[in-house]
């Protein structure tokens, strides 16, 4: 997609994408059916999406993701949005980013191999600012790997899979229910920031079962994108309004759209050979999420008041979290100090939360379904503060708790 | 208090489907329940495995640590999990398709022919809903209505007679063996 340019003239029966009304969203709950469910995590990103307005939903099936899509073909139609099965990877991403053209909230749903591929318009997206939801149910890999079982392996090429400098957020659940939530964040900030947004599920939390409880109008916040209301003749499709974040100029609301890839000038038309221009989009396209970091940036923490000698520090994500939680009960049981500083929004990363942890701990732990990828961000924060240990495990099943005091006990020595 | 439940079989034995209905049933209680399961990339054959694990409280550690029932339809599942069940646990196999001397560390062992009960039903795809049966009468994890509840709730409709004659056959075997 060196230069993909899509051009709308004006379509005078257009309505550009107008915010929930109460109606519609009591069209989805009712589509959902009962308010308690014992429900997947792919499930609950479905259900999430519909809440918060996703009408569009492409995507190719693949182990652990495809119960998403399932779900999709089945209620999208229902509640008047379109499912399509695509050919691949590559184009489903590239459907999602013309229907969010188009004014429709859309996602795609994959695994690792899926999410390989859709690197290139993953940077599309960010390029051209499209807001859009990827769902990323990671899978042991590389390659094909293991596709039932799950892993924590995508953390890094979420951040770094598409070429040259762009910001992007992703999000970790841990539960089923934050499944369901997490999904509507992800729209909310999309559209907020007009960045794609991936949820960073994975294989074994997309295939849990839980109780959830889908949420009633009025419990939820659904944000939608900042559509232009200047004069046609005075609209700069990509130029600064004070916010980083320019009003969209959807398809056929009479707004001239010129949409690329290539490095484009604030009226959207190419300019590729201009330092100062690419200097200026791409440092924006950094900003407008850098700048909101606080925004944007959700962890939990559990510290207890204990000196900073005594007391170890561990740093969780998604799933692992919850043995991270069985852990951290049994280690102050027998005395252990600890402080737990759960990361939910992986990207942008929260380098001060984990700075401001190392400044309290004597060492941090670092349990992930990887063998070491968010612990390179942590030592990055940490900066010398404090040792730093991997604790990776590989293969498709969770550390159990005991794996976790073992290695926090064996990194005392 | 946590329970954790452990349902081993080969893919197609449908144990997946009764880990789902279990925990279900647990949330019909009013319960929290968590059910996870390990599959291979066949439809059918390879191992399958089906873990519940129910709790009034929150559950943070999703999977079996050790197993306070054990349920297998397979002889390698019985072989593989055999050994990780709590001591005085409950230990429930399929007679006719696992063999064994009783097992060395269970409170409590019952060998019952689910998949042959099924059969006389009609139709041997009902051996997980028979099993189910009994597991309640046996273990009381979960209460009888609420089960059956679940069991309606995620069954053809076309085939929840034959699944309602199953689970009610399953829980009076169940009920003899515990006598």
């Amino acid at each position: 997609m060196e230069h993909t340019a899509i051009q709308s003239t004006s379509a005078k029966k257009h309505k550009p994408a107008q915010p929930f009304t109460r109606e519609e969203f009591e069209r989805v709950r009712r589509v959902l059916k009962k308010k308690v469910q014992f429900a997947q995590g792919d499930v609950a990103v479905a259900y999430g999406a519909l809440l918060a307005g996703c009408r569009f939903f492409a995507g190719y099936p693949i182990t652990p993701a495809t119960e998403t899509a399932e779900i999709m073909s089945r209620l999208l139609p229902q509640v008047g949005g379109t499912c399509i099965q695509m050919e691949d990877e590559i184009a489903s991403v590239g459907a999602i980013i013309g229907a969010s053209w188009a004014g429709a909230k859309s996602m795609t749903a994959t695994s690792g191999p899926g999410f390989s591929l859709m690197q290139e318009n993953i940077g599309y997206a960010a390029m051209t600012e499209t807001p859009c939801v990827i769902v990323d149910v990671q899978r042991s890999g590389p390659s094909t790997g293991q596709p039932t079982e799950g892993a924590q392996g995508d953390i890094m090429q979420a951040k770094w899979g598409s070429h040259g400098d762009y910001e992007l957020i992703a999000l970790s659940p841990s539960t089923v229910q934050e499944c369901l939530d997490f999904t509507i964040k992800a729209f909310n900030y999309s559209e907020t920031y007009r960045v794609p947004v991936i949820l960073l599920a994975d294989g074994i939390i997309g295939h849990t079962r839980e109780k959830i409880e889908l949420p009633e109008y009025g419990d939820i916040q659904i944000i939608w994108r900042k559509e232009p209301t200047v004069p046609k003749a005075e609209y700069q499709p990509f130029a600064d309004d004070g916010t980083k974040v320019p009003a969209m100029n959807v398809f056929g609301t009479g707004y001239h759209s010129y949409i690329t890839g290539l490095t484009h000038a604030e009226t959207g038309y190419p300019c590729t050979d201009s330092q100062p221009d690419h200097h200026q989009l791409v440092q924006r396209l950094c900003d407008k999420i850098r700048d909101n970091r606080k925004k944007i940036i959700m962890v939990e923490r559990d510290y207890e008041n204990s000196t900073r000698d005594e007391t170890v520090g561990i740093v969780s994500y998604g799933v692992t979290t919850r043995t991270v939680y069985s852990a951290v009960k049994t280690l102050r049981q027998a005395g252990t100090p600890v402080n737990h500083l759960r990361i939910i929004t992986n990207w942008p990363f929260p380098e001060q939360e984990v700075a401001e942890l190392a400044g309290r701990v004597n060492r941090i732990i670092v349990p992930e379904l990887n063998l070491g990828q968010v612990y390179h961000s942590v030592r990055e924060a940490v900066d010398g503060r404090c040792p730093v240990t991997a604790c990776g495990k590989i293969g498709g099943e969770m550390h159990t708790p005991r794996e976790i005091i073992e290695a926090i006990n064996g990194s005392a020595d | 208090m946590r329970t954790e439940i452990r349902l081993a079989a080969f893919g197609g034995q449908g144990i997946i489907l009764s880990g789902v209905i279990m925990g279900e049933g647990a949330i019909n209680d009013g319960k929290n329940a968590v059910q996870t399961q390990s599959y291979g990339p066949e439809s059918r054959g390879g191992a399958a495995k089906s873990e519940i694990i129910i709790a009034d409280e929150n559950i943070d550690y999703p999977m079996v640590v050790e197993a306070d029932c054990l349920v297998a339809l397979s002889q390698p599942g019985y072989d593989k999990y055999a050994s990780e069940v709590k001591p005085g646990a409950t230990v429930i196999i399929d007679s006719d398709l696992v063999e064994t001397e009783k097992h060395p560390t269970a409170g409590s062992f019952y060998q019952l022919p689910f998949t042959k009960l099924a059969d006389e039903l009609g139709n041997r795809i009902v051996a997980n809903i028979v099993m189910l049966g009994s597991v309640c009468a046996i273990t009381g994890i979960v209460d009888k209505e609420s089960l059956l509840e679940a069991v309606k709730a995620n069954v053809p409709a076309k085939f929840l007679d034959l699944n309602v004659r199953a689970f009610t056959r399953g829980y009076e075997i169940g009920e003899q063996a515990l006598a």
